[in-house]
C-alpha cells in the first residue's frame, strides 16, 4: 500500500510524463448479485421454499405450463415472480391458479436480476408457501448470467421453436437444472425432430433432467408433477 | 442486451477501487470474461464506450482475456479444453459428454490501471 502511494505522489510531482500504475482488483462483476442471490437463497431455505427460476423464448408456454402445474397440484401452495417487459397479463392467468403473483414490469431491461426479485418477494407470505417459481423475462441470452438465488433452474423449449436451439444457446442450457420440452401436441403438426431435440439435449446439458409435456393435452405432466412433488418432500 | 447492466457494474467496481488508491483517473480496466459466462464480448465493449462517459474511466482502454471452457469427465477425471463453439464437451479419452463445468464461467476484473 505505501508503495503505491510513493509512485502516486510521483505522478503529481512529474509533469512531462504521466506514469501508471496497477491495481489487482480480482472481483466478479455480478458480485453485489451474487451475494443477494445468497441472500435469498438462504431466505427461501429458512422457510423451507423450493424455488425455481423459469427460463425461456417469450411465448414457449412459461405461464401455460405454470398455471396448469398450480391448477393440478393444488395442495401445493406457490408464489410466482413474474418478469414481462411492460404488461401484467401473465399475472392474471397465474393469478386465476391460485398461485400468489407479483408482477415485476421490467420496463425493457431483458432479464432479471436478484435485485429485482428481493423487491418482489417482500408481498409474499414465505412462511405459507411450498413453492416459488421466478418466471423470468422471455430471453434465452441475458438471464444466464443472473444468480436470482433459486434451487433450480428450469429452461424450457417448445417444439415450435426447432430442435436445434440447445446448439444456438449453449450458455443457458449448459445451465440448466431441469428442460423442459413443451408443446409436444405440436410435435408432429411442425415436424419436430424428436430425437434430434433429446440428442443435443445430451451433448450440451447432459447433467439435466428432461421432460416432455404438453400443458393443453396433458401429456407428460405427471412425470412433471412427480418430479416437483419428490423434489418438495413429498410422494405423489 | 445485459451488457449494459454488466458495463456499469464494471465501471462502480473499478471507480471504488481507483479510488481507494486514491487515483485521479483509470487509464486500463482488464477483464477475464468466459466463453459461458453469458457476455459477448463486442456488445460488451459497445456497451462499457457508454457506460464510461462522465466517469474515472472516461478515457480508459478495455482489455479482454477469453478464458475458455474447461470441462472435467466424470468417469476418466481428466480435465479438457472445450474448443466446440456449441460448447459441446466431449471428454478426449472416452468420448463421454461432460457436466462438469471447471473454468470458462468467470466474468470478473481482473486489474486496473490508474494515474
Amino acid at each position: 500500500m505505501a508503495e503505491v502511494r510513493t509512485i502516486g505522489l510521483s505522478v503529481l510531482t512529474d509533469k512531462n510524463e504521466s506514469r501508471g500504475r496497477t491495481i489487482e482488483v480480482e472481483k466478479g462483476v455480478l458480485s453485489r448479485n451474487q451475494e443477494l442471490a445468497d441472500e435469498l437463497r438462504k431466505r427461501f431455505g429458512v422457510h423451507g421454499i423450493l424455488a425455481l427460476n423459469f427460463v425461456s423464448s417469450p411465448g414457449s408456454g412459461k405461464t401455460t405450463l405454470l398455471a396448469r402445474t398450480f391448477t393440478d397440484m393444488p395442495d401445493v401452495r406457490a408464489g410466482v415472480i413474474v418478469g414481462d417487459l411492460a404488461t401484467d397479463n401473465d399475472a392474471t392467468t397465474l393469478r386465476a391458479s391460485g398461485a400468489e403473483t407479483v408482477q415485476i414490469m421490467t420496463g425493457g431491461v431483458c432479464h432479471l436480476e436478484a435485485s429485482m426479485v428481493s423487491k418482489a418477494v417482500a408481498p409474499l407470505p414465505l412462511e405459507e408457501l411450498d413453492l416459488v417459481a421466478i418466471e423470468n423475462v422471455g430471453n434465452l441470452v441475458c438471464p444466464a448470467a443472473f444468480d436470482l438465488g433459486e434451487d433450480l433452474r428450469i429452461v424450457m423449449l417448445s417444439v415450435t421453436e426447432g430442435e436445434d436451439k440447445p446448439l444456438k444457446y449453449p450458455t443457458i442450457f449448459k445451465s440448466a437444472d431441469v428442460v423442459i420440452l413443451t408443446k409436444t401436441d405440436l410435435a408432429e403438426a411442425v415436424g419436430f425432430d424428436r430425437s434430434a431435440a433429446l440428442e443435443n439435449l445430451r451433448l450440451t446439458a447432459p447433467g439435466a433432467t428432461v421432460f416432455e409435456v404438453s400443458a393443453r393435452s396433458g401429456e407428460g405432466l405427471s412425470d412433471w408433477y412427480d418430479y416437483l412433488a419428490n423434489r418438495l418432500g413429498r410422494a405423489q | 442486451m445485459h451488457e449494459l447492466s454488466i458495463a456499469k457494474n464494471i465501471i462502480e467496481i473499478a471507480e471504488q477501487h481507483a479510488r481507494q488508491e486514491g487515483a485521479a483517473a483509470i487509464t486500463k480496466v482488464a477483464l477475464q470474461i468466459g466463453t459461458l459466462s453469458g457476455v459477448v464480448p463486442e456488445a460488451l465493449e459497445f456497451a462499457f464506450e457508454a457506460a464510461r462517459v462522465g466517469t474515472m474511466a472516461a478515457s480508459a482502454e478495455l482489455e479482454m482475456e477469453i478464458v475458455p471452457l474447461i470441462c472435467s469427465c466424470g468417469d476418466c477425471k481428466l480435465e479438457f479444453t472445450v474448443e466446440d463453439r456449441h460448447g459441446i464437451a466431449l471428454c478426449p479419452k472416452c468420448g463421454k459428454p461432460s457436466s462438469d463445468i471447471r473454468r470458462g464461467r468467470e466474468l470478473a476484473v481482473h486489474s486496473l490501471e490508474v494515474v
